[in-house]
């Protein structure tokens, strides 16, 4: 087997020097009974030629030539080439979790690095090295808010994807945290204001919204706060959109940010791994979940960098811990980190400036065409759209994928009076002939398709 | 300590001298780019406008720079980290084996990586082959029934087989109050039975270091739902006693959760499902040689037994009859979903590239090796460090430093001393029935030169203990810092930059 470094002969000479006559002396200890006597039914020793040939074939079966306007928290951006030259330096790819910092100071700079830039984007004080997506982070959220003010209900935004919506439900309901759900105006997406302000009681530990929402529409951030801090409660925001942050004012109200860095140099991969982030303010960063990095120095007043408060975590606390998070992103964290480095301050403006004009242009061009229209125009958006068709998006679907392009997604799978609603993203590497292209398909009538 | 005139060899390591490099904000100049959009090809909007009360007027803080700088700068800082590609990395439990260049490959082909997770399935048709391939070689290496791969991490796998073990008590009418944990059980295990509503009652490891039947026997009760054990357990040990501890459980209805942290030292050799375990997490980052790369990301996919596949989260993966495969998210009895979309799915094309590069024999012999390799280092270390438990270790060995602490050098001295030779510590003070750990796991990667260096390393440094202990108590004095001021950092936290001055934003 190639991964194994050693010959036939070194096994029986480590055996003899052991004392074991045979390898399966070392297996005695697990009973007769218990252990396998065949071999396992997986496939046969592969060439790497043959896996590599193996994997290709699965991905052209995915089909690859689409021009897709999926959206909905998981975002097709430009990756620059240096992300992957750089996180496969096997100094970054195969080191463990920095515990050890005089030999992990790499990754323990750029975690720091990362928690910096977070924490300018979100407009927080403090970020954390990541947690494993969107989701988890919001959820992981909304527990924070119950630790720092001891109540015991949340209030949560029907406009936050609706995934998250659901792991945040497996996550809380055996802790006695009932959530109330606040719906949305039908005219804006966003939030209804005069709904939440009837949720939020002094009960409330924390009220999660997202912005830009699931529908693409961004929050009123500042009179969501004013409601939900006159009642005591924490304000989470969730991101799910990170690149929004380039042009979209950060949510400085918010008592802690959750958000998923997908957007920043992260492969779609059919849904993972991403990058999720907790931020927030600084009194309370003792109640957060998942690692720190800080700054230190060390006997010779050289600055350096160490994974910090561990206090707040499973292998000091155990069943006391703040999460029950241990492994986390780290390595997407990097190309986050990298991505960020590589856009800077006026290339994530740029980059999001784009996506803006992407999406208003096909906004504009799509529901141009007869019997589509958009909906929730009464508020700003980022980068996603709500179209309303006339024709079932079934039909119109299928003919766009006859055509090579993958429509927007039906919100009716997730909200029921959204009948003929469907989610579009243009991101920047949408081309103008990709949404001329599309706009063409829906308005052909089926019977020419 | 070194005298710059002589080189100063410890072992066979020299010293490697790298750049310093201060932090991107900190040679970051205005004006400088490492970007260009293509030209807009739609008309460009006035973003302040369109957005009004919701535009962003200050940027963001970020760096500036060119595309050198960047690539210079990570270069620079990955120089300043320990690797397995550099050396052995022989953490106990973590499992730090080779990570083949061919999965990183495989998972960067077009077609996967750049799968929206909401295509339709006809899309997706090659993925989904992908994950129900694994699926399956998953289920046949654990001997168990069903499986999910939503979990991102082992703790998450951990969480998401704790709600199995409720759901399926809750269906029997009772969720039951508490989940028995050994005292010798990573940090994870009581958290994430905690996420779940549960208390956790500890379960005093015996003489062994193992199961003690008669505390079990005696903890076990109708409130009981499950016993989370880790087997092979954290000092290395096979629960021998395996059957008869499911066998209590089960007598009382209560479950055996198995961490599978440990499963490097099964594959192939063993399967929990044949030895009576419920449910149990997989770590592939740990066992089926995916990156751990500075902290992740892992995947934890969590295998049960029939009977709890109805609870298995939202959606799990069908297949028609005519071999199509799709999502089903009908699943009326599910305890919901613990991750939007399906879990980390980069991580299951490199596990599943591992297993096909491995084929049976090879998983089989990667076991064999890893517990060669540690019962070898046992055989070279047990005159020079105590070995508290002396049941035959499987793919790691825990010593303590019971004699060196004698002299007044403890398992973290040791450790940082080891960094001087030229190796990454092993796991430190862990598990903690062992009082001064030193828990070492070298995995299968391991050539004989290398074991043979890291077993002169560790036997020179006991050496030291006796000659020279001020040595060792001083190391690491090979590395770039040197022992970092964690008390500072705990106590007045600086967790980001800050310029002196903040620039006025534009």
């Amino acid at each position: 087997m190639r991964y194994l470094p050693k010959s036939p002969a070194e096994r029986e000479k480590m055996l003899a020097e052991i004392g074991a006559a045979s390898i399966d002396d070392l297996f005695a200890v697990i009973p007769a009974e218990d252990r396998m006597n065949r071999d396992l039914d997986v496939p046969r020793a592969h060439a790497e030629s043959e896996i590599i040939d193996y994997f290709r074939a699965a991905g052209r079966k995915n089909a690859t030539n689409y021009a897709s306007f999926l959206g909905a928290g998981c975002y097709r951006h430009y990756r620059p080439v240096i992300i992957d030259s750089l996180i496969q330096r096997g100094e970054f790819l195969t080191s463990y979790t920095p515990y050890q910092a005089e030999i992990t100071q790499g990754t323990l700079q750029a975690i720091f690095e990362f928690q910096t830039m977070i924490a300018e984007l979100t407009g927080m004080d403090v970020a954390n090295a990541s947690m494993y997506d969107g989701s988890t982070g919001a959820a992981e959220a909304v527990m924070m808010a119950v630790r720092v003010t001891g109540r015991h209900k949340a209030v949560v935004a029907a406009t936050v994807h609706p995934e998250y919506r659901e792991v945040l439900v497996t996550y809380t309901k055996h802790q006695g945290l009932p959530e109330t759900l606040v719906s949305y105006d039908r005219e804006t997406g966003r939030i209804d204001l005069s709904s939440l302000e009837a949720a939020v009681t002094e009960e409330t530990a924390a009220v999660l919204v997202q912005s830009p929402n699931f529908f693409g529409v961004i929050e009123d951030i500042p009179a969501i706060a004013e409601i939900v801090h006159a009642k005591g409660a924490l304000l989470i925001v969730s991101i799910a959109e990170a690149v929004s942050l380039g042009v979209v004012r950060p949510p400085v109200e918010a008592d802690i940010v959750s958000m998923e860095a997908q957007s920043f140099g992260v492969a779609l991969s059919y849904g993972g791994p991403f990058c999720g982030v907790i931020a927030a303010k600084e009194k309370y960063v003792r109640q957060m979940p998942g690692r720190l990095v800080g700054q230190t120095v060390d006997g010779n007043g050289n600055r350096g960098f160490v994974l910090t408060l561990s206090t707040r975590e499973q292998h000091i606390r155990r069943e006391k811990a703040t999460s029950n998070i241990c492994t986390n992103q780290a390595l997407v964290a990097l190309m986050a980190t990298i991505f960020l480095s590589v856009y800077g301050k006026e290339g994530i403006r740029e980059l999001a400036e784009h996506n803006l004009a992407k999406a208003n242009y096909a906004a504009q061009t799509l529901s141009a065409q007869p019997g589509a229209k958009l909906r929730f125009t009464g508020a700003p958006s980022f980068h996603e759209f709500v179209l309303q068709t006339e024709e079932a998006p079934a039909q119109w679907t299928q003919r766009l994928l006859d055509n090579k392009i993958v429509g927007g997604i039906d919100l009716s799978r997730w909200y029921p009076e959204l009948q003929n609603c469907t989610l579009w993203c243009a991101t920047e590497v949408i081309t103008r002939k990709n949404i001329d292209a599309a706009a063409d398909v829906l308005a052909a009538t089926p019977a020419e398709a | 300590m070194t005298n710059s005139s002589v080189p100063v060899t410890t072992g066979n390591v020299r010293p490697h001298p790298t750049q310093n490099e201060a932090l991107l904000f900190e040679i970051s100049t205005p004006g400088k780019h490492a970007y260009k959009l293509p030209p807009l090809d739609v008309p460009a909007v006035d973003a302040a406008s369109l957005l009004g009360a919701t535009h962003r007027s200050q940027s963001a803080q970020l760096p500036e720079l060119s595309e050198i700088e960047i690539v210079r700068h990570f270069t620079r800082l990955s120089t300043w980290n320990y690797a397995i590609d550099l050396g052995m990395y022989p953490l106990g439990s973590c499992t730090m084996k080779y990570n083949p260049r061919v999965n990183e490959l495989v998972a960067r082909i077009e077609g996967l990586a750049e799968a929206h997770p909401y295509r339709p399935d006809s899309l997706a048709q090659g993925i989904l082959e992908v994950i129900d391939l694994l699926q399956r070689c998953l289920i046949e290496i654990t001997g168990m029934d069903a499986i999910t791969l939503q979990p991102a991490a082992g703790a998450h796998g951990e969480f998401t087989g704790i709600l199995l073990v409720r759901a399926w008590h809750e269906s029997q009418g009772n969720p039951r109050k508490k989940i028995l944990i050994p005292d010798s059980a990573h940090g994870t295990n009581p958290a994430s039975a905690a996420i779940c509503g549960y208390t956790v009652e500890t379960l005093k490891s015996n003489a062994e270091g193992g199961i003690d039947l008669d505390a079990l026997t005696r903890q076990v009760d109708e409130d009981t739902a499950a016993l989370m054990l880790t087997n092979p357990s954290t000092i290395g040990v096979f629960e021998s006693q395996i059957a008869k501890i499911a066998e209590i459980l089960h007598a009382k209805g209560a479950l055996l959760y198995m961490d599978g942290a440990n499963m490097n030292a099964l594959v192939g050799k063993a399967r929990p499902g044949d030895f009576g375990v419920d449910v149990m997490h997989l770590n592939l980052h740990k066992t089926f040689s995916t990156p751990h790369g500075g902290g992740g990301p892992g995947s934890g996919p969590v295998a049960c037994k029939a009977f709890l596949e109805p609870f298995l989260p939202t959606p799990v993966l069908v297949q028609d009859q005519d071999g199509a495969k799709h999502w089903n998210y009908n699943r009326p009895q599910s305890v919901g979903r613990v991750r939007a979309f399906y879990g980390n799915v980069g991580m299951f094309i490199r596990a599943l590239a591992y297993i096909l590069a491995n084929g049976p024999d090879g998983l089989r012999q990667t076991t064999e090796d890893a517990v060669l390799n540690a019962n070898y280092i046992r055989k070279k270390l047990e005159d020079v460090y105590d070995l508290p438990y002396k049941t035959a270790s499987m793919h790691e060995v825990v010593f303590s430093d019971k004699r060196q602490a004698a002299l007044g050098v403890k398992t973290g001295e040791i450790a940082k001393r080891l960094i001087d030779y030229g190796f990454h510590p092993y796991t430190v003070s862990f598990p903690m029935i062992v009082h001064g750990a030193l828990m070492i796991e070298p995995t299968e990667s391991e050539s004989l030169e290398e074991l043979d260096q890291f077993i002169a390393a560790m036997r020179a440094i006991a050496k030291e203990v006796e000659e020279t202990p001020e040595l060792v108590k001083a190391a690491p004095h090979s590395t770039r810092v040197s022992k970092l001021d964690e008390v500072t950092a705990a106590r007045k936290p600086i967790l980001r930059w800050a310029p002196a001055v903040r620039p006025n934003a534009r």
